[in-house]
């Protein structure tokens, strides 16, 4: 556990640090949500009802930006090759990780919802919705994210390959994200069922994420 | 303690590194790996690290935690100094300490280590302002703050001045007669009396 710990604290430190890229999604996803009522005109109905689904939109892209850097960094200096060597299973280390990566890129995200909801015109009610979705949606990102991070770990411009390989895995996540914002927001489907689908996206790719993750890894080190 | 390995076979990239390779290593002594550029120094250091697959042969590390695989008894230093440039050195060291230890080191500990290693007032110096042979040495560091019987260097001496090479071949000496074992793959001597040589093919 003490080597969990440790790995879990050096990434948050990493992420925090000159050149961690911590802020980087918070900002990439300012920028995408306040570009959208420029190109989309002041139509503050139209706004509303989009809105959740430019958040989701913003949101899944924005996790992607660091998520390249996640197992490259330490690849590159050699960290990993002693990671591997550590005695700690790697499927646990890969959570560690992704678990620091999630808290540093992925609940900024979530915490800004409330302040971009307004770009969007949505009332409090609908960011809560919004929010609470990607509180529990953002997880299932980034536990898909890692398999691609593994599996572009010895590239040199994975970043691309990496978001063609897990954007389209990311479907279902986004459908059932956008889906139970609007029924919490316009109905009239019940909030409760694309909902808990959502939070069981999540929890299935936490498991598979961190399985699929390791075993590339221990497969791409030759 | 003896790290012996028989009939050792790699295959990297479809090519052949090494075949029918065989050693053995007992405590208290070390082992030097010698051969051309390519003839598999490296590879084979990595295989015994783990970080390679093996595609035939057998690698026992006897008398040890048999609960243990060699890879989690062993140090590997490489070419590569798995330094964070923003993390000070002592949060470098703290790290690996901590991980490949799987326990907190004490203060003491990590200072002691980077005392040995030359680096004792460097120790809140972000590692990005690190020299090359300053970078090697913290990682030296690495082998001291976690006691692990089994220390696989790659061409350990690269980068160091003679004063850190005089350095690591007292603590290697020390790592020996603690009954320790030391693989390191060198072209030069590096300062270990005694070893035994393991000559690898030229390669193809």
């Amino acid at each position: 556990m003490r080597a969990l710990a440790a790995l879990f604290v050096r990434d948050l430190r990493l992420a925090v640090r000159v050149g961690g890229g911590g802020g980087i999604g918070v900002l990439f996803f300012l920028i995408v949500v306040v570009l959208m009522p420029f190109a989309i005109g002041p139509d503050l109905a139209l706004l509303a009802r989009i809105g959740p689904a430019i958040l989701w939109l913003g949101a899944l892209l924005a996790s992607l930006l660091t998520l390249d850097r996640l197992f490259a960094a330490d690849h590159e200096d050699g960290s990993l090759d002693l990671i591997l060597m550590g005695g700690t299973p790697l499927e646990l280390a890969v959570a560690a990780k992704a678990l620091a990566h999630w808290l540093t890129t992925g609940l900024p995200l979530v915490i800004v919802v409330p302040l971009l909801g307004l770009f969007m015109n949505l009332d409090g009610r609908a960011s809560a919705a919004v929010a609470l979705t990607l509180l529990v949606g953002t997880p299932a990102l980034t536990f898909i994210g890692v398999i691609g991070a593994s599996l572009s770990v010895a590239l040199r411009r994975g970043g691309l390959l990496l978001a063609v390989l897990i954007l389209p895995l990311t479907v279902p996540v986004l459908i059932f994200g956008v889906s139970a914002s609007n029924a919490a927001i316009i109905g009239p489907l019940p909030f409760g069922t694309p909902f808990t689908i959502l939070c069981a996206l999540s929890l299935v790719s936490l498991v598979i994420g961190i399985f699929a993750a390791a075993a590339a890894l221990r497969h791409g080190m030759e | 303690m003896r790290l012996e390995g028989s009939g050792l076979a790699c295959i990297r990239g479809g090519r052949e590194v090494f075949a029918g390779l065989g050693f053995s290593v007992d405590g208290g002594t070390a082992l030097l790996i010698t051969g051309r550029n390519g003839a598999g120094k490296s590879t084979l250091l990595r295989v015994i690290a783990g970080l390679v697959r093996l595609t035939g042969g057998r690698l026992t590390l006897s008398d040890s935690d048999a609960e243990a695989t060699v890879a989690e008894q062993a140090h590997y230093l490489g070419h590569l100094d798995a330094l964070k440039p923003s993390l000070t050195v002592a949060e470098n060291l703290r790290f690996w300490a901590e991980y490949l230890g799987n326990a907190k080191p004490t203060a003491d500990d990590t200072n002691a280590a980077l005392t040995a290693v030359g680096l004792g007032t460097l120790a809140d110096l972000p590692a990005a302002y690190l020299s090359a042979g300053q970078r090697r040495r913290l990682s030296i560091a690495r082998l001291l703050a976690v006691k692990r019987p089994v220390w696989l260097l790659d061409e350990p001496t690269a980068a160091l001045d003679s004063e850190a090479q005089d350095t690591l071949a007292h603590l290697m000496r020390q790592h020996l007669a603690g009954g320790g074992i030391i693989a390191a793959a060198t072209h030069g001597s590096i300062g270990l009396d005694g070893a035994r040589e393991l000559r690898l093919g030229a390669s193809q």
